[in-house]
């Protein structure tokens, strides 16, 4: 089995298991969070041995010729000597507002040291002091002065605990990223599109939204946003303005449980999205929020006729539990 | 390429006989792999192997996997190609190259 060098001790890897288990497994201290290659928390250094290329997917091409790669989806087929990484991955950041947009939600700004490149609707992973890290989606588009984040507060989460009740206003957080895939992307302004988010899952899609506009895409645009309750929804006078400025902009607010009234529609959010759109072929998709709903909707999404090139999902992972 | 796969893979999700198999799935991850096996039935370049057939399928045969479902999906194929106008000899010649993949799906 391949052999595990890091801060001038050994680690013997056990059959398929992976850099991040190995440390945990042998009491090393070792940031993550969703144990899935998506968040970066667990970014580290080879400095010696070969990185399998699933270790590296996603990251920058000048990272991944230095080395980095993500601890949780690495498996080395040969011995790997690994290090840290310094700070000049993360970008530091202050916080500058914090509003409740909901009962349970957040919208969190913050200003970072230095410009971030990145594409609305892309998310980024914030780290606190001690290695504490989660990831957001980006509401803001990047010629606004400040990143947006919507934080929805987890039963007994660290990071949404923090951020709703302790953290104020010039506190300082380091970030990394941006990640992901789903965002918008210019060309083909008059596709139909669809954007369809339950919960935070809106974040990405209020940038995206947004940047689409900003593009000067001017086919049609329907958004559709679900929750549980109506008490669940946010931004609804917002994207309700927006939708009145631009007559090529829907906007559905959708809830499972409730009555029709406001304009809301009523039932299962997959349901209501098809028996509206049967039809989509030639039409551009973007799904994000709960997993479960995200992958079932990409399918149906396909199956109405979508070609699964112009279907963008995020799909919010939880954090993984710790050990 | 990626219009047989959409029509093909579309098949492949409404087929009541096989379309079960395929619902914990994720599309993206599967499309990838559907690419892989058109362009392994098109005799192009492929990273497909027969140990990755095999224990690519192997907690499907637990559900159930055999013959009839191979056959489904071969057919499915077909389908999907004659709808690209693809010429027939063609088509007999991937069924011909997906067949030889049986074997090492059913871990025989």
């Amino acid at each position: 089995m391949p052999v595990l060098r890091y801060e001038g001790r050994s680690y013997a890897l056990q059959a398929n298991e992976s850099v991040l288990d190995a440390l945990l497994r042998n009491g090393v201290r070792a940031a993550y969070s969703c144990k899935a290659g998506s968040c970066g928390s667990c970014l580290m250094r080879a400095t010696e041995g070969v990185v399998p290329a699933r270790a590296q997917a996603g990251l920058k091409d000048s990272w991944k010729v230095r080395g980095y790669f993500l601890a949780c989806v690495c498996r080395p087929e040969s011995d790997l000597t690994i290090t840290t990484v310094g700070p000049d991955v993360q970008l530091g950041a202050t916080i500058t507002a914090l509003d409740l947009l909901s009962h349970d939600v957040m919208r969190v700004r913050l200003r970072c040291d230095a410009p971030l490149e990145f594409r609305a609707g892309q998310y980024i992973t914030i780290v606190r002091e001690g290695g504490l890290a989660r990831s957001y989606s980006i509401a803001s588009l990047p010629d606004e002065s400040d990143l947006e984040l919507h934080v929805r507060k987890i039963a007994g989460g660290k990071m949404s605990g923090w951020l709703h009740e302790v953290a104020k206003v010039g506190d300082r957080v380091s970030i990394l990223g941006p990640s992901g895939e789903c965002f918008y992307v210019p060309g083909k302004g008059d596709q139909p599109m669809l954007l369809v988010g339950t919960g935070t899952g809106l974040a990405p899609l209020y940038g995206i939204l947004r940047d689409a506009l900003r593009h000067g895409h001017h086919g049609p645009i329907h958004l559709f946003h679900g929750a549980l309750h109506k008490n669940g929804l946010y931004l609804v006078e917002e994207l309700r303005r927006l939708a009145e400025m631009h007559r090529h902009v829907a906007y559905t607010p959708t809830v499972l449980n409730g009555s029709e009234s406001d304009g809301m529609a009523v039932g299962p959010i997959d349901q209501v999205v098809l028996k509206r759109f049967p039809k989509l072929n030639g039409w551009r998709g973007y799904i994000c929020g709960d997993p479960a709903l995200v992958q079932s909707l990409k399918k149906k999404l396909f199956l109405s006729g979508m070609a699964s090139r112009d279907i963008y999902s995020d799909a919010f992972l939880p954090s993984a539990q710790t050990p | 390429m990626n219009a047989a796969v959409d029509i093909f893979y579309r098949k492949v999700l409404s087929d009541d006989r096989i379309k079960h198999f395929f619902d914990d799935v994720d599309m993206d991850v599967q499309i990838a792999k559907q690419k892989a096996f058109l362009t392994m039935a098109f005799g192009g370049p492929s990273n497909y192997t027969g140990k990755d057939l095999r224990t690519g399928h192997a907690h499907l045969m637990e559900r159930g996997l055999n013959d009839s479902h191979v056959d489904a999906v071969i057919e499915l194929l077909g389908e999907s190609l004659r709808e690209l106008n693809v010429p027939e000899h063609l088509i007999a010649k991937v069924a011909a190259i997906a067949e030889s993949a049986r074997a090492d799906v059913l871990s025989r």
